[in-house]
Order: C-alpha cells, then sequence, then structure tokens
C-alpha cells in the first residue's frame, strides 16, 4: 500500500505526472483550483497505487512526496 | 511506511517560478539530490546564470553568486581557484553558454578548469519570449525566425558536447534528457557523477540536458516532451562524450 502525498498548492496543473503514472489514476482536478489559481492534480484511485514514485520523477515542482 | 520520494534538501522551499511543465524544475531537482547524496550541501556554491534560470540563488539552500551574462565559468574559475575545498557548480542555458559564454565556457574546458558545469539546452532563448538560439533547430519556428531557421542565412545549431569532446582539456561530458522517467534516472546518474568528479579533483564534467520550453515552442507541456523525443534528441543524440578517466581505466 502506498501513499502519495500532494502539496496542492505548489501545482501548476502541468499534467506530466498524469501521463506518466502508469496504473492511470491521476488527473487533474476539475472542480478545485489552488492558491496560484491551477487545477492541481490530484489521485482518483489510491488503493490501486503502487508507489512507482514515476510521478514525482516527471513532477517539475517537486509536488509529490510518496511513501511505501 | 517509509519516504520513498520527497523533495531534496538541497532546495529551498520557494515555489519556483518557471512556466507550467518546464522541465527547469526536474533538472533543478537532480542537481539538489546530487548535492544531498554527496552530502556537500554545506561546501557548495552554485553559479546562476542569466536566462530563465536567473533565480536559481532562490531555489538551491546553498550559497549562490549570480553571474554576468555568459561568465558563469569564469566566475566559478575565480571562486574554484580561491576556495578549491568548495564544490562549484554552474547552472546555464543555451543563450547564456552556448551563445554569448561560448568563450568563457571553451577556454574553462580547455583549461580543465575542476567545476562542474550544468548546461540546459532547450533550443531556444526563453526568458526573452523565445527567439532564435545556437542550439535552435533548422527549420525552426521561433520569434526570430518566423519561417523556421534558415540554415543559409544564420548556419547550423551547435552541438556544444560533441564540440566540447574535441578538445583535450575536460574530463567529462554526457548529453542526457528529462523527457521521460528512464531519461530522468540517466540525467541523475550523470549529473551526479558530474559533481562526483569534482569531489574527486578530476576535473571539467559538463552535462548538457536537453531541455523543454512548452511556453515558447507554442506546446503543451506533454507534447513538448514528444518533440524532444521526436526532434531534439535526432538532432542532440543522448550518450557519453567524454569520460577521460573511464578511457584510462580500460587501457
Amino acid at each position: 500500500m502506498a501513499k502519495v502525498i500532494f502539496d496542492a498548492d505548489l501545482c501548476k496543473g502541468c499534467g506530466l505526472c498524469v501521463d506518466a503514472c502508469p496504473k492511470g489514476i491521476l488527473q487533474i482536478a476539475k472542480d478545485k483550483i489552488n492558491k496560484k489559481g491551477h487545477s492541481p492534480a490530484e489521485m482518483t484511485d489510491e488503493s490501486k497505487c503502487i508507489g512507482c514514485a514515476f510521478c514525482a520523477t516527471m513532477c517539475p515542482d517537486c509536488v509529490i512526496t510518496v511513501e511505501r | 511506511m517509509a519516504v520513498v520520494f520527497q523533495k531534496p534538501k538541497a532546495l529551498t522551499d520557494a515555489p519556483l517560478h518557471y512556466c507550467p511543465g518546464c522541465t527547469h524544475g526536474i533538472i533543478h531537482r537532480l542537481v539538489a539530490e546530487a548535492i544531498d547524496e554527496l552530502g556537500i550541501e554545506g561546501k557548495t556554491v552554485g553559479v546562476a546564470p542569466v536566462g530563465c534560470s536567473v533565480m536559481a540563488y532562490d531555489y538551491f539552500a546553498c550559497d549562490m553568486v549570480e553571474a554576468a551574462h555568459g561568465r558563469a565559468p569564469a566566475v566559478a574559475t575565480g571562486l574554484k581557484r580561491a576556495l578549491p575545498e568548495n564544490i562549484i557548480f554552474t547552472y546555464q542555458g543555451d543563450g547564456d553558454l552556448a551563445s554569448i559564454g561560448m568563450a568563457e565556457t571553451v577556454h574553462a574546458a580547455t583549461r580543465n578548469e575542476n567545476i562542474t558545469v550544468i548546461f540546459v539546452n532547450n533550443a531556444i532563448y526563453g526568458m526573452t519570449g523565445g527567439q532564435m538560439a545556437p542550439t535552435s533547430l533548422p527549420g525552426q519556428v521561433t520569434q526570430t525566425s518566423p519561417y523556421g531557421r534558415d540554415t543559409a542565412t544564420v548556419g547550423f545549431p551547435i552541438r556544444v558536447s560533441e564540440m566540447l569532446s574535441t578538445l583535450d582539456g575536460p574530463e567529462f561530458i554526457q548529453r542526457v534528457a528529462v523527457n521521460n522517467v528512464k531519461n530522468i534516472n540517466a540525467a541523475k546518474k550523470a549529473i551526479k557523477k558530474a559533481f562526483q568528479n569534482q569531489v574527486e579533483g578530476k576535473g571539467f564534467s559538463l552535462v548538457e540536458v536537453v531541455s523543454t520550453c512548452p511556453t515558447n515552442w507554442g506546446l503543451t507541456p506533454q507534447k513538448a516532451l514528444e518533440w524532444v523525443e521526436e526532434k531534439m534528441i535526432p538532432y542532440y543524440p543522448l550518450g557519453v562524450y567524454k569520460d577521460r578517466s573511464a578511457n584510462k581505466e580500460e587501457k
């Protein structure tokens, strides 16, 4: 069971993590907006996460912390 | 549960000002991870360039010096000679290193100054709004080449890694990319090696990182990564161009 923590206010909604996720469980939030005015990335189904940290590796803004 | 991935300590908490999807952030992180892993944050001095990464001094937790445009290798030379025990790195873009700073770069390389140079090549001038850079690809549309780069009038892109590797001076030159996880992991290894070389006193180490500029390329961050794969990497092949100590070991 892995845990992915997003520092949503740092996110710029570029979506690089969404494409990097091998399980396809990340998305850009449709109904949220952060301090900077971007729609941040979020996880749809935490139970499917394998903790590979691909999302965090691709993230240019160090938004993501991965625990496993 | 153990933390398997978190922000490196050598980066400050300042939010990066780069555009969404700009891979400068990834490269900053790789540099910071190398500094963390080698445990050299306390004695590292970075030299920031002019360009998009001009504010790098806000983001790295080590001491930083801001150089005049293109002069980072010259400033780093001075720092390294005055403070030989410290670890000196420069972080430069293609407009900084390959254009106005070409002389400083080539001469620092040929003198084999014991410094680490991180060269971010995104084939365009980012900060000033997307003008043609020395590294812009043939036919690439930019603000100053609206019909595409015409090699008959403005010449061909400069392949910095290949060019510097013809010199006898430099210790280590490698070109990497940050367009996918595999390449990022390879880039991390190369950047760490470039710092390790300096710690061991081996000499001039340059890592050219093929990067993106979604804003000025006029592409989404995802399309920009594809453009790197399809256009940039064929023109700028990845690989180790020079590794003197590895060659010595083979002999």
